[in-house]
């Protein structure tokens, strides 16, 4: 390869593009819902009503506000864990917008050998882990099903949808925790750009609101106690934060080479300019408080997109709701952009959808988008005793307009592992 | 207690319904399980499970293997059943 090739500059590069998105989420059951309810201020916490849970000392989470039972079919919902259910679901959302055929059959519009899937979960099939094991103890082996390991392997809901729509360009699960299901968008863009996919159906889901994994949580104090108001329990940059409020969910984007999408006369709903990756190799659970891994992930993806701070209209912020996570995430965003960070409006929607683990990165990706597309920074609710230091612009309460000269959106992800993710998309032309 | 060739043709149905989505309709006595039904293995596996459930037997694999199709099925549990 030519050093030119191999140096080539951004805009040398293959620009990829949006061209569909889904989402099943706490707040509604599809884009158009969950945006709504966004933009009302509404909170998707409530107290948890599963049997198990006074077995925890949390009794509150984020459920989908649209169970999968009433989308799957019963095989469907047999087949798949309730990551691949949920995934499947906003699979299908983003693949319909995109304007693709719904089968796995051959389509004129994309050649399935050019097509790949990356989608993430932080945690994986844990439902149908524990319930298998319940199963195998209780009532033997001969009653454990067959499907059991396709179902709780993390890449079981990648490889169902791929399954669905005849993917044969690769089926990726990158795992970083909380940073999962960014990761997988970053490594669909890495795909595209590298020539070996022309589109690719990326994102996260997670399905973990289980006595399980609510334990060990707790067991970290990483979990907000709250239980007696649960809608005010998620409050990022508040004083009186306490930890994050699991959620579940799912979602998808289908990215698509921007000469691919051009040449179908498909509609682009963003372009996803850029991506920075970075680790903090600081500590296993714990964010570097100076935030400089972070930082380095910001200016990877500004450098990536080839942009600069002041181009800069929105931030969706990582923002969990922890006491040390939300102001690492300041420093960083300090560090990372430099000065005029503050005339950036930061949303930190987990304030309302809780924390979606390995789908929060993705989930935030298409919320990134819809400000972008509606220029609109969502509402951050609960931030009702800011934080001292808290020295960026953080939309409170309503939603507030973009700045139409600034093309470009960030989205933060980090997770468990020191692993740090930053999207940059911009506005579609 | 042993049940008729309908109760298990019909409970099978339901099994195979629920597994697969083939129509409860189309599970007849005469339906080949991989041809006319489309059952891979592990879906084989999955209804036999739940049939031994359901109808309180044990299917050993090495006889699975020999349920080509549906009225085999529905004729070794019968057996099965009255034996017990």
């Amino acid at each position: 390869m030519s050093s030119a090739a191999s140096s080539a500059s951004p805009s040398a590069r293959t620009r990829v593009v949006v061209t569909g998105m889904g989402v099943t989420s706490p707040l509604g059951g599809d884009v158009d819902s969950t945006w709504s309810a966004l933009l009302a201020g509404k909170s998707g916490v409530r107290r948890l009503t599963y049997d198990w849970v006074e077995m925890t000392p949390i009794h509150i989470g984020a459920p989908v506000a649209v169970e999968p039972a009433d989308l799957l079919t019963r095989p469907e919902m047999n087949r798949l864990d309730r990551t691949g259910q949920l995934a499947m679901i906003a699979a299908r959302q983003a693949w319909a917008q995109a304007g693709f055929s719904p089968t796995r059959e051959e389509d004129p519009l994309v050649d399935k050998d050019k097509l790949g899937v990356a989608i993430a979960s932080g945690i994986g099939g844990v439902i149908t882990l524990i319930n298998a094991y319940d199963t195998l103890n209780q009532r033997g082996s001969r009653r454990v099903l067959p499907l059991t390991v396709p179902m709780l392997m993390p890449n079981g809901p990648a490889a169902a949808v791929s399954l669905e729509f005849g993917a044969r360009a690769g089926v990726h699960t990158p795992v970083s925790a909380c940073a999962s299901g960014a990761e997988a968008i970053s490594l669909g863009l890495d795909m595209i750009r590298l020539g070996r996919a022309e589109v690719v159906i990326c994102g996260g889901t997670e399905a973990a609101i289980h006595q399980l994994p609510v334990a060990g949580f707790a067991a970290m104090h990483a979990l907000s106690e709250r239980n007696d108001e649960p809608e005010r329990a998620s409050r990022p940059y508040d004083t009186e934060r306490d930890g994050f409020v699991i959620g579940e969910g799912a979602g998808i984007v289908v990215l698509e080479s921007a000469q691919h999408a051009a040449a179908r006369g498909a509609t682009v709903l963003a372009e996803l300019a850029g991506s920075g990756i970075s680790s903090d190799a600081y500590h296993v659970a714990a964010p570097d408080p100076d935030g400089a891994g972070a930082a380095r992930a910001v200016r990877a993806a500004l450098a990536d997109a080839g942009m600069t701070t002041d181009q800069v209209a929105h931030i969706n912020a990582h923002a969990t709701s922890t006491p040390a996570g939300d102001m690492a995430e300041v420093a960083a965003l300090r560090a990372g952009l430099g000065s005029g960070v503050e005339q950036i409006p930061v949303s930190a929607t987990k304030s309302m959808t809780g924390h979606l683990l390995g789908a929060a990165g993705a989930l935030e990706a298409v919320l990134t988008i819809q400000a972008l597309r509606t220029q609109t920074a969502p509402p951050t609710i609960n931030l009702d005793h800011p934080e001292p230091e808290l020295s960026i612009d953080v939309v409170r309460d309503q939603p507030r307009p973009l700045d139409p000269n600034r093309p470009y959106g960030l989205n933060n992800s980090f997770g468990f592992g020191g692993h740090n993710i930053t999207l940059a998309f911009r506005r579609a032309s | 207690m042993a049940s008729t060739e309908e109760e298990v043709l019909a409970g099978l149905a339901e099994i195979i319904n629920e597994e697969t989505g083939v129509p409860v309709a189309d599970v007849q006595m005469d339906k080949s399980f991989t041809d006319d039904l489309d059952i891979d293995s592990l879906a084989m596996m999955t209804v036999v499970v739940n049939a031994e459930e359901r109808f309180s037997v044990k299917i050993p694999d090495d006889d699975v293997k020999s349920l080509r199709t549906v009225g085999d099925a529905v004729r070794y549990i019968r057996k099965v059943q009255d034996e017990q």
